[in-house]
């Protein structure tokens, strides 16, 4: 069965920008590879970290929303375990609440970013309380 | 002793007339708690970082089990500290 899913990832500060992007692309392809399909993928960039990971302060955070088979989460959660670069992650199946969230969620940061792109434009007209 | 018990206040005595507590994301229709959102969820713990009960907080039980989920997971995500000093300074 299809299920959606969510994933979280933490990775090391120590790599560059590039190493960074190389690492998602990595992991965007295992994904591809095992048949699933990506919805929607955001990048954090580097984060300050609430406490210490691994001696670490800081992590490049990334997420993947997408829809697969169950079985290609616990192959997926391997490829995590095997890379030394990812210092965390967390994999949630997600209901049909959180699909909703999930959607509003992209859409009101791809309002964000059209307004800082364009900071004289009008103001976005319906009010979307999200707390 | 009448002169004791007929003793008149200027101003009326104040009773603690509690605000009746509410589940907030009932009231506002809230279905899905974020977990990646550790600014919203800072208000369901306390300054040590750990998670205020429902009798402070007036969350319904369905609700609290997904505020504790989503603490739970921003914690492992550090987004949330396990354990910390003064968490809310600014409130």
């Amino acid at each position: 069965m299809l299920n959606h899913y969510e994933t979280v990832f933490i990775m090391t500060p120590v790599l560059s920008e590039e190493q960074m992007k190389e690492t998602v692309k990595k992991f965007e392809k295992i994904l591809l590879d095992k048949g699933a399909e990506i919805v929607h993928q955001e990048n954090w960039g580097l984060r300050k970290l609430e406490y210490p990971i691994a001696k670490k302060t800081s992590g490049f955070y990334h997420l993947f929303e997408f829809v697969a088979e169950g079985s290609v989460v616990k192959e997926f959660e391997l490829q995590y375990r095997r890379d030394e670069k990812i210092m965390r992650y967390l994999t949630v199946s997600m209901d049909k609440h959180a699909i909703a969230y999930a959607e509003k969620r992209r859409n009101l940061r791809k309002e964000k970013a059209a307004n800082v792109e364009a900071p004289v434009a009008e103001q976005p007209a319906e009010n979307t309380n999200n707390e | 002793m009448a002169q004791q018990t007929d003793i008149k206040y200027l101003t009326p005595i104040a009773v603690d007339i509690r605000k009746k507590k509410y589940c907030r994301f009932k009231k506002s229709g809230i279905k899905y708690i974020d977990y990646k959102d550790g600014e919203f969820l800072k208000r369901f713990v306390n300054e040590q970082g750990r998670i205020l009960p429902r009798r402070l907080t007036g969350t319904s039980l369905k609700y609290q089990k997904k505020v504790a989920q989503a603490v739970k997971r921003a914690r492992h995500l550090a987004l949330l500290p396990f354990v910390t000093d003064n968490l809310k300074s600014n409130n």
